[in-house]
């Protein structure tokens, strides 16, 4: 269950990526985009999709979300483009736009577009989403600057520890954009596998965890990410808590027929994912 | 599952959470937080290979200098100054030559008419009333906009305005507002509807409130024209050539320096009467300086703000230059209507330091503030003094035929500065807020400012050039 996506070539791929911009059709998949701020993932969008939606160079500049889709061979990808955010853990309106899209929602695929130049501060973003999803893959952004200020990154090692593709990538020069969508069309048919990291927590948190988990699955058997909620409710996490109450909760394991909160506008049918 | 048995296993789960939660102690939230950081950390050390930090060493450096305490303001001044410095400088040609060209095809156009035998009213209405508005806003608004907004979206592209948000971010918390009420306001200064969207960023209702309410006094796309043609007709006039661009751009930057002055005292009065509360601490990232491409640049702010904001001035300008032709030729009891109500409301206009026309001018052009000029303009010509407008000097000679004196410039830059946000901004401020009262306290309070600061400066002006 090795992660493979540095090995996904583009070769010859190129001629089948269509740009479609926002044309409304119905979608095969559904690729939500989230990253830090300011890493360029509005660039990443709008390459994706070929619209033009405006890019700034500072924190902030989406606060709502963008939906625009791509055709590669003969699948339609819904694209939606995330507010920049550091993490999942605060309630702040941009946070939490990312954070209920990734939980509820429950795209085919979340592109984490990462920062190569300060990777370090990318992963805990990275981190946590990993433990909500498990069909992610990582976009290694800005990689030309990162080589210019003398960075290196080894992908492979990358994508090993975190379990999931890692795709360099250089947005505004158009460089590993077809190779990303040949990931995430991986990631979303199945054909390429993950195994995502779940990072180390203390010996207190995990004891409490394993008590949660019990009571979790008799409510809601199957849940995908029970470990993450179980910390999300030890922490407190009042909308995880109003989920429980609301019976929210139980669309992460049926599977989302509409999604009534930030969303622009509902997809149609989706598939359900296997638990 | 039956909906009791659900309820009660949640409560079950619930309860047994807070249990847990009270016995490993508050720091939860910090021990996981750690523990993400710490695999971050060993992840990346692993993964990364470092060789040189001449890079980032720097942005560092240029960072130390433009957002240092002693650097930092007058950097920003210096730079703020030289971009419309730049825009008045260079839009004066450009303006007379589109200004000469359309009214001369204007020309063209009522001698067709006129071959054709259309009736004097109609010919008036469409040539000198629609056309001449559509004609004015593209002459007097284009050129402008067409240097400014491409020279902002650099500054953008660059990474220099979270720089400015960095430098003002501690007179914010003075203020008892967020440090990223700062961003909000950038944004702000290239749209208010925006800015007033971008307030989502802040987390305490509280403070995003105040940055939602004080959002317009940052000068917005459809104000800098104003702002920058006021500027260069009447401020400019006493200096001389040499230097006239300049004491020009200067009292444009002036002017903005007082919008964000009046922000951070709205702000201030905010947060210790109606909105109470402490400043939350944020963390703000100072983005690497990043090569603007100034090719997309300019094609962008070409597409997405000039003809985005001229597009929207020109259908604002149609109707209401059809409005000051009529209000101009329609007469009761000799005066015409246009004539009544300018001398109805002059009284009240010559308070603020503006006259009757102006604020009639402002009336007509509620729905669009940036025609404000090309409607006064309108109005004037339509008030009998039918002149042929090729020049910007005639334009000035024609206001100061009026009466306008640098009084009457500074009280309407700063009228336009500090009045009413536009529709699309209160649209905006509804749905951000979803509260009527504060969206009609969003509308409400900057007017009244802005009439309590005209009168108060035009009152203090006369009486300072009256005692010398």
């Amino acid at each position: 269950m090795s992660a493979c996506g540095t090995c996904a070539s583009g070769c010859g791929l190129r001629s089948a990526l269509v740009r479609l911009g926002s044309r409304k059709s119905k979608p095969d998949y559904v690729i939500g985009l989230v990253g830090n701020p300011n890493t360029g993932k509005s660039t990443v969008f709008n390459t994706l999709t070929g619209l033009s939606q405006h890019t700034g160079n500072w924190s902030g500049k989406t606060v709502t979300l963008m939906e625009g889709s791509l055709e590669h061979e003969s699948k339609k990808f819904n694209i939606v483009d995330l507010p920049g955010t550091y993490s999942l853990l605060s309630t702040a309106k941009d946070e939490e736009i990312a954070r209920d899209f990734i939980l509820f929602r429950r795209p085919d695929v979340t592109v984490i577009v990462v920062d190569a130049t300060c990777l370090e501060r990318n992963l805990n973003l990275v981190l946590q989403v990993l433990e909500i999803t498990d069909r992610v893959v990582l976009c290694l952004n800005l990689m030309d600057e990162a080589r210019r200020k003398g960075i290196s990154i080894n992908e492979k090692r990358l994508a090993q520890d975190l379990g999931v593709p890692v795709v360099p990538c250089a947005a505004l020069q158009r460089i590993g954009m077809p190779e990303l969508v040949q990931a995430v069309h991986g990631v979303a048919c199945g054909r390429i596998k993950t195994a995502p990291r779940r990072f180390p927590v203390g010996r207190d948190i995990l004891e409490a965890v394993e008590e949660l988990l019990p009571l979790i699955e008799r409510i809601a058997p199957g849940l995908p990410n029970a470990r993450w909620i179980a910390m999300r409710l030890l922490d407190g996490d009042e909308r995880i808590r109003s989920a429980f109450e609301k019976g929210e909760i139980l669309r992460l394991v049926k599977g989302p027929d509409d999604f009534d909160g930030t969303s622009p506008r509902s997809y149609g049918q989706r598939r359900l994912v296997p638990a | 599952m039956n909906k009791e048995v659900y309820q009660s296993n949640v409560t079950a789960l619930l309860q047994r959470a807070d249990s847990l939660h009270d016995r490993i102690g508050g720091s939860i939230h910090d021990d996981l937080v750690a523990t993400i950081y710490r695999d971050a950390a060993e992840i990346s050390a692993v993964a990364v290979n470092r060789e040189g930090r001449r890079w980032s060493d720097f942005d560092q450096k240029v960072d130390r200098i433009v957002t240092s305490r002693i650097f930092g303001f007058p950097i920003m001044l210096a730079l703020l100054t030289v971009v419309f410095w730049v825009t008045i400088k260079g839009a004066n040609v450009p303006s007379e030559m589109l200004a000469s060209g359309l009214f001369w095809l204007g020309d063209k156009l009522e001698f067709l008419l006129n071959a054709v035998h259309s009736p004097w009213w109609l010919t008036g209405f469409l040539v000198h009333g629609v056309y001449r508005g559509m004609a004015w806003v593209v002459a007097v608004m284009l050129p402008p906009m067409m240097i400014f907004f491409p020279l902002f979206t650099i500054l953008e592209d660059l990474g220099y305005l979270p720089r400015v948000a960095f430098n003002l971010d501690r007179l914010f918390k003075t203020a008892g507002a967020h440090g990223k009420q700062a961003l909000t306001m950038a944004m702000g200064f290239g749209c208010n509807a925006a800015g007033v969207t971008a307030c989502r960023i802040i987390e305490s209702p509280r403070e995003r409130l105040i940055a939602i309410l004080t959002n317009n006094f940052a000068p917005c796309n459809g104000r800098w024209p104003t702002l920058i043609l006021v500027a260069g007709l009447f401020v400019a006039a006493p200096f001389p050539p040499a230097i006239a661009a300049l004491a020009a751009a200067g009292s444009v930057v002036g002017v903005t320096l007082f919008g964000v002055f009046v922000m951070f005292v709205v702000s201030w009065v905010l947060s210790r009467t109606v909105l109470k509360g402490e400043a939350s601490a944020f963390t703000l990232e100072l983005p690497p300086y990043r090569k603007p491409q100034i090719l997309k640049t300019l094609y962008t702010s070409l597409i997405d703000r000039t003809l985005l904001v001229l597009w929207r001035a020109v259908i604002m300008a149609a109707p209401a230059g059809g409005v000051c032709w009529l209000l101009g030729n329609i007469t009761s009891g000799g005066q015409s209507l246009m004539a009544q109500a300018a001398g109805w409301l002059n009284p009240f206009g010559l308070a603020l330091g503006l006259d009757g026309v102006i604020l009639l001018a402002y009336i007509v052009a509620i729905p669009a503030n940036e025609i404000i000029v090309p409607t006064i303009l309108m109005a004037y010509m339509n008030a009998g003094m039918m002149v042929e407008m090729d020049s910007l000097a005639q334009m000035q000679a024609l206001l100061v035929s009026h009466g306008w004196t640098i009084m009457t410039a500074v009280s309407l830059m700063l009228f336009s500065l500090l009045h009413n946000p536009c529709s699309t901004t209160i649209m905006a401020i509804y749905n951000e807020t979803k509260s009527l009262k504060w969206t009609v306290i969003a509308t409400l309070m900057p007017l009244a400012l802005a009439f309590a600061i005209c009168f108060a400066v035009a009152q203090v002006w006369r009486l300072l050039s009256g005692g010398l």
